[in-house]
């Protein structure tokens, strides 16, 4: 069996309040996807359309998005795995070009997260929980992950101070991609300053500026198989390995609390099929819905053993000329999470990256590129290796 | 006549603040929160304790389980702070939840509100009592051993 090669990449400038429906703002990823593949649409053999359910009216919105773009009667249907939809569906993609099913399958994500309140989004998220046994309790996203932070800060002595440093590097970078929601400068003062916003409590120890933007976007990833990867694409990239776990959805049935098992279970599977290992990756991609998500990622991937990711951000060597560059187009804290567009954009970033085509934000010739990509607290974990 | 309503045992509506689930296996839950005991169930076969409960085994696959009471106290493993609520959660604001160690199992749920922040602490012991809620629903909440 030949190689899955990613052959075209697109995403919406990630936005708060699209002013269009749900079928239009999925074109604006698909049109950048096929442009810079430059095929037709009947070169497309099947869609698969990502997002986290019930933020729509539409329901399975599949079928409709297939005859907007011009999709049928290709097959189509919709997938979900919360925050981490669209990497889960590109992994489906590679599973489907590998079996030799398909020869080119596109990935669709989307979100229109403005659809609904921000307290009705909360409830929404907080349902990617454990409704039964937790969402009584009047749980939201940003306390889930804040209860990992004061775990991390508890055993290993990270700080706020750690965590704001993240965020100053994201907005580092989401202020130079003109497809971020959020391009405005993030300074380390601003968290010990009770006037700025970055300071405002959401949920102890999380602070305002320790949380992504909501927003509403679209991306599209474009699979095919060595042949025609080879064929329609001067610059293919490869994907090299893929990773997939689970992990218990309520608190209680967790043991670990500094990190998440999903990621750590993912990373391993990815590496192993990639045949690579945490230093062979020149730039990374990971799913920092909040600071501490990221301060997690590079001890979970093996950038920094546990307890250490602190030391990353403090030497700054997750910024573009560090020693393993992570989130350097603004990441979930700055570029924006539209939930179910998230995994394409991060995987997109990947790819520009490995081409070349970063734009200002280009690390300099990297080979190899991981997307860190999480859904939900940690329930579902994707690690997808691609090289060139 | 009238047509005779079926009867639906939907008593898990009582739990916590806003209740996403009203009809489970294990509605007796809620019978014993207002016997003021919380429990979970373990499995009569292979032993396994399970919190929140459940009425299945999928290391068994059976349904042979027994109530056992949350007892004692747990290790507070994290908590966080709620400084803004979900929809249906608002006026409960400020809100602790937090994990608690038991050991065999941990249960997830809320710190009460007359525990002093500053005298939360990782590593505490504390226990696991029932609480009515202004509402009138149901839930459980952690007080320092």
């Amino acid at each position: 069996m030949g190689k899955v090669g990613i052959i075209g990449v697109g995403q919406s400038a990630f936005v708060r309040g699209y002013p269009g429906s749900i079928r239009e703002l999925a074109f604006e990823g698909f049109k950048g996807a096929m442009e810079d593949a430059q095929i037709k649409t009947e070169d497309i053999d099947a869609s698969i359309i990502c997002s986290a359910p019930e933020y729509d009216k539409q329901r399975s919105p599949a079928g409709v998005f297939a005859e907007y773009l011009g999709l049928i009667p290709q097959p189509t249907f919709y997938l979900e795995s919360l925050c981490s939809s669209s990497s889960t569906g590109l992994k489906i993609a590679f599973s489907l070009v590998k079996s030799g099913l398909h020869d080119v399958v596109a990935v669709i994500g989307f979100q229109k997260m403005s659809e609904i309140s921000s307290a009705e989004s909360q409830e929404r998220m907080g349902r990617g929980a454990d409704i039964q046994w937790e969402s009584p309790f009047g749980t939201m996203m940003p306390a889930y992950y804040a209860m990992f932070a004061k775990a991390h800060m508890e055993k290993y002595g990270t700080t706020l101070d750690d965590l704001a440093l993240i965020r100053v590097k994201a907005a580092t970078y989401g202020q130079i991609n003109d497809k971020a929601v959020y391009r405005k400068p993030v300074t380390f003062e601003m968290f010990s300053d009770p006037e700025s916003p970055m300071s405002g409590p959401v949920a102890s120890p999380l602070r305002v500026g320790d949380c992504c933007a909501n927003a509403d976007g679209s991306s599209c990833v474009i699979v095919a198989n060595e042949e025609k990867a080879k064929a329609l694409s001067k610059k293919p990239v490869w994907i090299l390995g893929v990773g997939a776990a689970s992990a218990s959805v309520n608190l209680a049935g967790r043991d670990l609390f500094t990190g998440l098992t999903v990621a750590q279970k993912a990373g391993e599977q990815a590496y192993k099929m990639a045949g690579v290992t945490p230093q062979d990756i020149d730039v990374a991609e990971v799913h920092d819905c909040f600071t501490i998500a990221e301060l997690m990622a590079y001890e979970n991937l093996g950038f920094a053993k546990p307890g250490q990711g602190r030391e990353l951000i403090k030497g700054k060597e997750t910024y573009k000329e560090g020693r393993i560059p992570v989130n350097v187009d603004g990441g979930l804290l700055s570029k924006g999470h539209p939930i179910g567009a998230t995994g394409g954009s991060q995987i997109r970033t990947i790819v520009l990256q490995l081409r070349g085509e970063a734009g200002e934000m280009q690390v300099k010739d990297p080979e190899i590129g991981l997307v860190h990509n999480i859904g939900g607290v940690g329930l579902y974990g994707n690690v997808t290796i691609l090289g060139r | 006549m009238g047509k005779k309503k079926k009867e639906v045992d939907d008593r898990f509506r009582r739990f916590g603040t806003v209740s996403f689930t009203s009809i489970t296996k294990v509605n007796d839950f809620i019978d014993y929160l207002e016997q003021g005991k919380v429990m979970g169930t373990r499995c009569k076969d292979c032993g396994l304790a399970f919190f929140p409960p459940r009425a299945d085994c999928y290391q068994c696959l059976n349904s042979n389980v027994e109530w056992f009471q949350v007892s004692g106290t747990g290790k507070l493993v994290s908590y966080s702070k709620l400084e803004y609520a979900p929809v249906g959660f608002g006026e409960d604001l400020p809100y602790c939840i937090a994990v608690l160690d038991y050991g065999d199992y941990k249960v997830f749920g809320r710190i009460a509100d007359d525990v002093p922040e500053e005298e939360i602490k990782v590593g505490m012991e504390m226990k696991t009592m029932v609480n009515e809620l202004p509402n009138g629903q149901l839930n459980y909440i952690f007080k320092k051993a």
